[in-house]
């Protein structure tokens, strides 16, 4: 039986309930504002217990994020957000754990602990800041730079591939994953939302912009006069419709995606794909979280599977044996099995 | 049995070594339960090797099993009376175990031309010097096993698996003992398969009934001392690993918090992580993470949360969660950390016992890092240690460190029961709900131990983490506030030492020598002293628990005797630390790092080397 552990609260929250007293302390124009804000704007609507939300978080800008947040917070070592949060949520199911990384704490040195956290499915809020380089170092590539790049340590150019975020959660079997631009906090608010109440691991990537240390990395899909060709915005049961005026379209050719324009080479909106968030096959998930180059870039919730939660069958296992162990006390366990009286 | 004239002997070294595989570590165990539960005091100690199945009659693959009984037992002792080995390989290389004269047991069969080969020998081992020197039992193991599964209609590479009760049969009769203690536990162990059973039991007889007719033997029977010292109660066998999770489970029941273990496999630390597994009913939260820095991260996130949190780990586990470490140092969480140390550096000896990881305990982290070290010193009393771990971790706010060993977790003791009622209470710090002066780093005044405030509690929301905090929360880079936080640091660990036991001397107080020994040496130490006093000679012992801090009446102790030697399973790292803190005294050490427990005898020779100086 699926199982609530967080509590509701009793009165209705606003942002200003979740907002700290500690000055921000990210650079003008930077993205983290505006995920910030979009993450202030979520907390009321999850319903929880303002006591009962935890943020944990690595090292980094972005991991700056539990001090501007007025709930329990954990700033801790670089990598190991994923592994601090899953100590806590086992500690205490009641807590809903929230986990903020950047790309280089969250796919780089804490990259173990991403996939094994996603893989387990244990109800983790996961948000990813992808800026696509080191910004509190002040310019490094990153395990998102574009290939090729030249930062401060690929002064010729980044020979390194980079990872897809979302291709790391499906291969991860992962059961939710979200993208979202830090220039659209509606759109942010709304996938953090989904994400929280779904019952089991979720990740967010936000397309993050760096004003200092790489600008403008994400303006080939975000800026105002391309953006609503270069991205689709997925909603699960509807066609995959993008453009200015939802001209455009994805259609599956039977090999791969393909842009086809409503109206043109009789192409109607039956040829359309339609998205499924909920199909538990990874396939066609990891192309949509693959798109890029010619085709858009799909933003909204890509993935949205159904899976019992680590967090569901860990405690069942709990209550089973707490239910039928033999043990009820340290006493018993310790006169157990060959004992004798001297 | 009543014909033969019994040796009357106050304690007996048993010895089992085969091929990985050939059951050794079960034979040993069988017998250790059924001595101890007989009334003999017992202390055991398995060699074995890294290798789960290393190539068949190799010398690489030989696991041994030592077991000691008897009366007043302190350690696994030195060398054997009764040697089994199972291979000419085993034979080879346990040989050097045995005491002259020892009764040595060999399986005839496995003596074949190849299998002495792989084993090295050009030649027959066993010279007429050789036979003189000890008394050698060659006895048909292998035939003999697979004739009785044959009589079961068992075939012989499942009946070879039984070769082990053949032997165990004839230390039975050596040993005059019966067989029913180990007809019990094979009908328990294995009531859904009778017919493994039946081929054991029938093995197991016809090893003590072919003993029975060896009268080569019959001048060696022992009849060994029954435990005379031994404080009334109820007791039961446990090994090192067993009762270091026992000891964390008690102290989660005790404290009422929420025990949780976030660990990684590692040899040989492994082992209280699968204790804990199983006991869900007692409430023990335990996660497998995906690396030894997850299994540590996710106790800090447990404490953070609530929970008694706890990691184990063996050497290179404790390396790679030295940085969280200092987050736990940092955030002056509450969380125990258990080292089983092995022989290192590196990878180093994974199955072997050593002391080396002491400098990292106490040093290993970046910053000025203080944290509690304790030592277990018997396998038994990593029960004791564990939990008093716990309760200084959760009543001063701090990550402690237990350090106990391959020799402690994996060598088994008798362990007298103790009630829950009558073990000590353990007081969280908790904040209380509302509380509108919480403070994340407000202090004690006696401890300097900060308070608890846990996710779920309302009016308490604060931040913690690795960067430096000023008392209020806040982060801080202020020069002074720094200085500040690192001396309360240090001073909460410093104050640990006002609730911690004077240490103690034994021996002969009021001898010129002072041998100091920490963590898992007590047992060889104790001998040692014991008999150089009983011999005369004039030798006062103190044995460390508390490492960090120490017991404020250590420099006293150590300014009364003109020389003192510290002994310990590494090149002088207690040594170091000694010197560091009280350069006053004078003191040599004597160090073994070869993967290996002391020995009773070489202690002794250095002790006498010492007072002759």
């Amino acid at each position: 039986m699926e199982k609530h552990f967080v509590p509701k609260a009793e009165v209705e929250y606003t942002k200003a309930d979740f907002t700290s007293d500690q000055m921000v302390k990210w650079c003008p124009g930077c993205g983290d504002h505006a995920i910030l804000a979009a993450l202030l704007a979520t907390f009321p609507k999850t319903g929880y217990k303002k006591e009962n939300v935890c943020m944990v978080s690595g090292i980094g800008c972005s991991s700056r994020i539990p001090y501007y947040v007025d709930t329990y917070g954990f700033h801790s070592i670089h990598g190991r957000a994923c592994a601090i949060a899953t100590g806590v949520k086992l500690a205490n199911p009641a807590l809903s754990v929230w986990v903020n990384m950047g790309d280089g704490d969250s796919m780089a040195i804490g990259g173990n602990h991403l996939i094994h956290a996603v893989r387990r499915n244990q109800d983790l809020n996961i948000t990813i800041f992808n800026n696509e380089i080191y910004g509190l170092t002040k310019g490094q590539y990153s395990p998102t730079t574009k290939f090729g790049q030249v930062t401060k340590t690929s002064p010729y150019g980044t020979i390194d591939y980079p990872f897809n975020p979302g291709e790391l959660v499906m291969g991860a079997q992962g059961t939710f994953f979200a993208r979202t631009l830090d220039c659209v906090p509606q759109l942010t608010t709304d996938c953090m939302t989904r994400a929280a109440k779904h019952d089991g691991c979720s990740v967010v990537e936000v397309l993050q912009n760096c004003v200092i240390f790489n600008d403008k990395t994400h303006a080939a899909i975000t800026d105002r006069a391309v953006r609503d060709d270069r991205t689709i915005v997925l909603e699960h049961g509807k066609p995959m419709l993008f453009g200015k005026n939802k001209e455009k379209g994805l259609r599956f050719n039977g090999r791969q995606l393909e842009v086809v324009t409503l109206g043109e080479n009789g192409v109607t909106i039956d040829d359309i794909m339609v998205h499924d968030e909920t199909i538990e096959d990874t396939g066609i998930h990891m192309m949509l979280a693959h798109m890029g180059g010619d085709l858009p870039v799909a933003l909204g919730v890509i993935r949205n599977v159904k899976k019992v939660s680590y967090t569901q069958l860990y405690e069942d296992q709990m209550d089973e044996q707490m239910e039928k162990g033999k043990y009820k006390c340290m006493d018993d366990l310790l006169n157990s099995g060959d004992t004798w009286e001297v | 049995m009543s014909e033969n004239q019994l040796i009357n002997k106050e304690d007996l070294v048993v010895r089992f070594a085969g091929d990985s595989g050939d059951g050794m570590q079960l034979s040993g165990t069988l017998f250790s339960d059924a001595s101890a539960l007989t009334g003999n005091d017992i202390a055991t100690f398995p060699d074995y090797p890294a290798e789960i199945r290393a190539p068949h009659n190799t010398i690489a693959g030989v696991s041994g099993y030592q077991v000691h009984v008897g009366n007043h037992i302190y350690s696994s002792g030195d060398k054997c009376d009764i040697l089994v080995a199972m291979n000419p390989a085993s034979f080879k290389s346990q040989l050097k175990w045995a005491k002259k004269g020892a009764t040595v047991i060999v399986d005839a069969d496995t003596f074949t031309e190849e299998a002495l080969e792989k084993a090295g020998y050009a030649d027959n081992p066993f010279t007429d010097e050789l036979e003189r020197a000890y008394t050698i039992v060659h006895a048909p193991i292998t035939s003999f096993t697979e004739r009785i599964g044959g009589e079961q209609g068992v075939d012989k590479k499942t009946a070879d698996k039984s070769r082990n009760m053949f032997a165990l049969g004839m230390i039975f009769f050596l040993t005059n003992k019966t067989l029913e203690k180990t007809n019990a536990y094979l009908e328990r162990k294995f009531a859904k398969k009778p017919e493994v059973v039946k081929l054991n039991k029938a093995v197991l007889s016809e090893g003590y009934e072919y003993a029975e007719k060896l009268e080569l033997i019959h001048s060696k029977i022992v009849d060994i001392a029954k435990a005379d010292k031994m404080e009334k109660g109820r007791y039961r066998n446990i090994t090192g690993n067993v009762a270091t999770a026992w000891g964390l489970l008690a102290a989660s029941e005790k404290s009422g918090r929420r025990l949780f273990l976030g660990s990684y496999p590692i040899t040989p630390a492994t082992d209280v992580m699968v204790e804990l597994a199983k006991h869900k009913s007692l409430g023990a939260r335990v996660f497998q993470a995906e690396d030894e820095i997850a299994g540590i991260c996710s106790a800090i996130g447990a404490s953070y949360a609530g929970a008694l949190a706890c990691t184990s780990t063996s050497g290179p586990g404790l390396s790679l969660k030295s940085e969280a470490l200092g987050l736990a140092v940092m955030t002056e969480l509450p969380l125990v950390v258990v080292d089983v140390q092995r022989g290192g550096p590196s990878t180093g000896l994974p199955t072997k016992t050593e002391q080396s990881d002491l400098a990292q305990a106490l040093y290993g982290r970046n910053g000025e890092a203080p944290l509690v070290v304790v030592a277990a010193s018997s396998s038994a009393n990593c029960f004791y240690w564990a939990f008093n771990a716990a309760k200084i971790a959760l009543e001063h706010m701090t990550p402690v460190i237990l350090l106990t060993d391959g020799y402690l977790g994996n060598g088994s003791q008798l362990f007298r029961i103790p009630k829950m009622a009558d073990m000590p209470e353990i007081k969280p710090r908790l904040a209380k709900e509302n509380d509108p002066n919480y403070r994340p780093f407000r202090r004690d005044e006696e401890t300097y131990a900060r308070e608890w405030a846990l996710p779920g509690m309302a009016g308490l929301s604060h931040r913690v983490g690795g960067l430096e905090k000023c008392p209020d929360g806040p982060l801080s880079t202020d020069p002074e506030n720094h200085a500040l936080m690192v001396h309360n640091r240090q001073e909460k660990v410093n104050r640990v030492a006002n609730y911690i036991p004077d240490q103690e001397v034994h021996g002969n107080p009021d001898a010129d020598l002072l041998v100091i020994g920490w963590g898992g040496t007590a047992g060889a130490l104790t001998l040692a002293v014991e008999e150089m006093n009983n011999e005369g000679k004039k030798v006062a012992y103190t044995h460390f628990n508390y490492i960090c801090p120490l017991p404020k009446n250590t420099g006293d102790i150590m300014r009364r005797y003109k020389k003192i030697v510290v002994c310990e399973l590494n090149n002088g790292q207690f040594a170091n630390y000694l010197r560091a803190q009280f350069p006053e005294c004078p003191m040599t050490q004597y160090n073994k790092v070869m993967g290996l427990p002391f020995e009773v005898g070489e202690l002794k020779a250095e002790f006498n080397r010492l007072l002759e100086k």
